[in-house]
């Protein structure tokens, strides 16, 4: 630690903190532009310029400055900093008046206006007038994807986004041509970004230079309803604000979790926001002569209790899909449980998860943070660059720290980072386990690609196994880590439901005769073969609506207060924003009003009654934002028990990024991300 | 300094010769693993030296391909460095000094020479023989005025000694590089006066 006086102020700080940070560390605001904490160091914005004593005796840009870079006094004073000397006032007004330059006065027009940095410094630490009578350089707008729209005479080179893309994202998608007065910002001849996470450089864009394209022209921040909220587009649970205005969302921007996603958030998490708009179920359909007819809710009902009745308790199945959160999923288990059905399952895609092996068995026991701590990785049938994006920058930004070794089995896919390819299939997991050597802290990622196959136990076995024999269990480490796609999933799994004694797994429900009546809580990734009676409950006209016999409106994520569970066990409450539209209800209340349909009411009126029963039954619940350490001893079990894997490869579990959910295929601008994504595969294989 | 973009028209593809692909692999290997972009200067530079002096779309993507990078980190570097040229030049590229001590002792006949004899910067003549630009300081500047034509460096020009040269490169006669005046280094014009003996390969 070494002392360090700030304005007068003593504080103790690491040598290796910039004076920026030791000047925060003081209470002192330093203006910036380039600098970004999650970034790296560039220093050419110049606008956190101070003076020092005991450094060189002119204007020092203090984010590139460390503290052990300055000298005591000669008797041993601690070297001194001055941010609100007269110099450092020049020197601010200086490079505010440089950057002012080539910066159009376009204010009123810009959609960053009211959020903007260049806005609001220049209020605070610029002068009143400008003295420059020449012509602005103007630059040409740059295509640089459908995700981000670009208005290069505002920028002011930062390089922030350089940065982010070639350090975070790991695309290197953006850069700097040309020199001096004729540097611009682009990517490599127009060509649009890559990655996953490009919606971010627009976050980061301190001026209206890059802007969110789909969100152009359409509103100010200050009229924008704030909420705090948990995206459902992965796993993952990523720390969101959903804008509103009115009863329209409006946009979906980060909030900074340094535990789940730090400030990032991918692009389908932020860009689904016309999805909500678009294909939406509003009222009740009744499916008539082999076409749906919009319902009354009283009708809709009436339907199904006298499907429901008519049917009997084991001809009957519960399915709940991705995005629904834990307060509905209770209430639909309540209610199979009060018509006496034991085929209940949320596991769509055929994931041979099960919570008898115990919670560790499903969960990211490794914790998305203790990614950072792992010696290695391996990964099994998982692409975590399509299936939590975020949390793949998280793996990005360990390895990019170095002496991380990666392996992978499974499809080869670029991830934004080198590992070595160990084989396809199980049989190469197999050898690895056998050969290779064990590692301090291995983290090991199981994806659902491994596991919604027949044989997905004997690879979650395997997976066990690996962490068992090669340091991926040891003191304080837990490295068995299953990545989830759905955001429901893991809450649905800790509630239990699953198949019961004798009961029917998702696909076997899914079969022609298998069962008379289905509720299928928004489930829209299963094809329900002929025959069953469906009732949906959901929000888009997809894939599950279109089976469906009787549909039920809902409400989408942002539209519902609920609990959900991200993969790595972690509850997080997500909040409503707006309201869900035309007639469509809250799920809990609909399923609520289902229960009062057939007879027999659930007993809850409130969603706050429907809480306190779930944690009477699941304390855990209650525990908002705790995760606790995996147990070993489930691994350990898991790792023992017996299972048979095939030779076939793991396949990929998410074909198209841009469209896992029904908001997502719902949506315009993810239907164009992935058209351009798709193009760039056709082109590549050529 | 003017724009520096890819030309407009560009070449089909581009492969390094057999030789330069060696001489590329034994020099990336000079490089820890990872590294190898800390290449990428040298890299175009080989590849600008095959391929007439320019570089186009196509060996800026085959260099970053040969070291790993990221296709606009290499269009970065070539479009900064002025010593990169990004669309043709003629098979004599005069890079012609304006800065102030040029100026001062006469680059404005040199370029007025240029302009009469080439045309205007960056056109290559219809024979392809010249092309040329007015470049900063190319660090000559006890010879001055000077320019540096492919390699080389030719001083003390006049516009008669620099009309000759042309002359002389145009029809293929060998030609004297460095000062044009006589001088051995940037010793005075006139005679030595304080360092009275020459040194080096001058003395020979």
């Amino acid at each position: 630690m070494t002392k360090i006086l700030v304005d007068g102020v003593e504080v103790d700080v690491p040598g290796d903190f910039t004076l920026l940070q030791a000047c925060e560390q003081a209470g002192a605001e330093i203006p910036r532009f380039c600098y970004h904490e999650r970034l790296s160091i560039a220093g050419n914005c110049r606008m956190c310029l101070v003076e020092v004593k005991g450094g060189p005796p002119k204007p020092q840009a203090s984010c590139a400055m460390s503290v052990k870079d300055l000298r005591p006094g000669p008797n041993g004073a601690p070297p001194e900093v001055l941010t609100k000397s007269p110099m450092v006032k020049k020197a601010r007004e200086g490079v505010m008046e440089f950057l002012l330059i080539n910066h159009p006065l376009d204010c009123p027009i810009c959609d960053q206006g009211g959020e903007c940095d260049l806005q609001d410094q220049a209020l605070v630490f610029g002068v009143d007038s400008s003295r420059f009578h020449e012509n602005k350089r103007a630059v040409e707008d740059k295509y640089i994807g459908v995700l981000v729209k670009t208005e290069m005479n505002r920028c002011i080179h930062c390089t922030r986004c350089v940065r982010f893309t070639a350090e975070v994202a790991g695309t290197g998608d953006m850069g700097a041509i040309g020199r001096g007065e004729d540097m611009e910002i682009t990517t490599y001849l127009e060509s649009a970004m890559t990655s996953e996470l490009q919606g971010n450089v627009a976050d980061l864009c301190p001026v209206g230079a890059l802007l969110p394209k789909p969100q152009s022209f359409r509103g100010r921040p200050w009229e924008y309803q704030k909420t705090e909220t948990i995206d459902v587009m992965d796993a993952l649970g990523s720390a969101i604000r959903v804008d509103s205005r009115g009863r329209e969302v409006m946009r979906i921007l980060p909030r900074i979790n340094d535990l789940v996603n730090e400030e990032w958030i991918s692009d389908k998490t932020r860009q689904i926001v016309d999805g909500l708009k678009t294909q939406r179920l509003d009222r009740p359909y009744i499916r008539e002569n082999g076409r749906l007819r919009p319902a009354s809710w009283q009708e809709a009902l009436a339907a199904v209790a006298a499907k429901t009745k008519a049917t009997s308790a084991s001809r009957i199945g519960a399915l709940v899909g991705d995005l629904a959160g834990v307060e509905e999923t209770f209430a639909l288990k309540l209610l199979a449980e009060q018509l006496g059905t034991p085929n209940l399952d949320c596991r769509q895609e055929g994931a041979k998860l099960d919570p008898k092996f115990g919670r560790a068995s499903y969960l990211f026991n490794a914790t998305v943070a203790g990614i950072e701590q792992a010696g290695a990785a391996l990964i099994i049938g998982a692409n975590p660059r399509k299936e939590a994006p975020v949390l793949n920058a998280r793996l990005r930004k360990r390895w990019l720290r170095g002496d991380f070794k990666i392996s992978l089995v499974g499809e080869r896919a670029d991830l934004t980072y080198d590992y070595d390819y160990l084989g396809a299939g199980p049989e190469s997991l197999l050898q690895f386990i056998r050969s290779a050597k064990p590692t301090e802290k291995l983290l090991i990622i199981v994806g659902q690609g491994a596991l919604a196959r027949d044989d997905g136990e004997a690879a979650l076995t395997l997976a066990a196994q690996a962490a068992q024999r090669l340091g991926g269990l040891g003191d304080g480490w837990n490295g068995f880590s299953v990545l989830h796609t759905a955001a429901a999933r893991v809450g649905a799994l800790d509630l239990g439901f699953t198949p019961g004694a004798g009961g029917l797994d998702a696909r076997a429900m899914a079969k022609a005769g298998a069962l008379d009546l289905i509720f299928n809580l928004g489930a829209d990734e299963i094809a329900i073969e002929p025959g069953a009676f469906v009732v949906y409950i959901g929000t888009h006209g997809d894939r599950g609506a279109h089976r469906a016999d009787v549909i039920l409106p809902g409400a989408a994520y942002t539209e519902k207060s609920g609990l959900y569970v991200n993969t790595e066990g972690r509850v997080q409450r997500a909040f409503r924003v707006v309201f869900p539209p035309g007639e469509a209800r809250e799920d809990w209340a609909v399923l609520r009003a289902l229960s009062g349909a057939l007879g027999a009411p659930l007993p809850f009126d409130s969603l706050a009654a429907l809480r306190r029963l779930l944690v009477e039954s699941h304390p855990h619940f209650a525990e908002l934002d705790e995760i606790a350490l995996g147990d070993h001893a489930q691994v350990v079990a898991l790792a023992n028990h017996p299972a048979v894997a095939m030779k076939d490869s793991f396949a990929p579990a998410i074909q198209n990024f841009f469209f896992t959910n029904p908001i997502a295929r719902a949506s315009a601008v993810m239907a164009e991300c992935s058209a351009l994504a798709q193009g760039r595969l056709a082109q590549a294989a050529e | 300094m003017s724009v520096r973009r890819l030309a407009e028209k560009q070449t089909e593809s581009f492969e390094f010769t057999p030789e330069n692909k060696a001489w590329l692999e034994k020099q990336i290997a000079k490089y820890p693993d990872g590294r190898q972009a800390s290449m990428v200067v040298p890299a175009l530079w080989q590849a600008q030296k095959q391929h007439d002096n320019w570089l186009s779309q196509a060996a800026i993507e085959k260099v970053a391909d040969a070291l790993g990078m990221a296709k606009i980190r290499v269009l970065e570097i070539a479009t900064f460095y002025s010593m990169f040229n990004l669309e043709p030049v003629g098979k004599y590229f005069i890079q012609l000094c304006g800065t102030t001590p040029c100026l001062l002792a006469g680059s404005d006949d040199l370029i007025a020479v240029l302009h009469r004899r080439v045309g205007p910067q960056r056109r290559v003549t219809d024979d392809g023989l010249f092309s040329w630009l007015e470049v900063e300081c190319l660090g000559a500047c006890c010879n001055a005025p000077m320019v540096q034509i492919n390699d080389d460096y030719y001083e003390d020009l006049t516009a008669e000694n620099f009309e000759k040269l042309l002359d002389n490169l145009a029809a293929g006669r060998p030609v004297k590089i460095g000062s044009q005046i006589g001088r051995v280094s940037s010793e005075p014009v006139g005679k030595l006066t304080s360092l009275t003996s020459l040194y080096g390969d001058g003395a020979k």
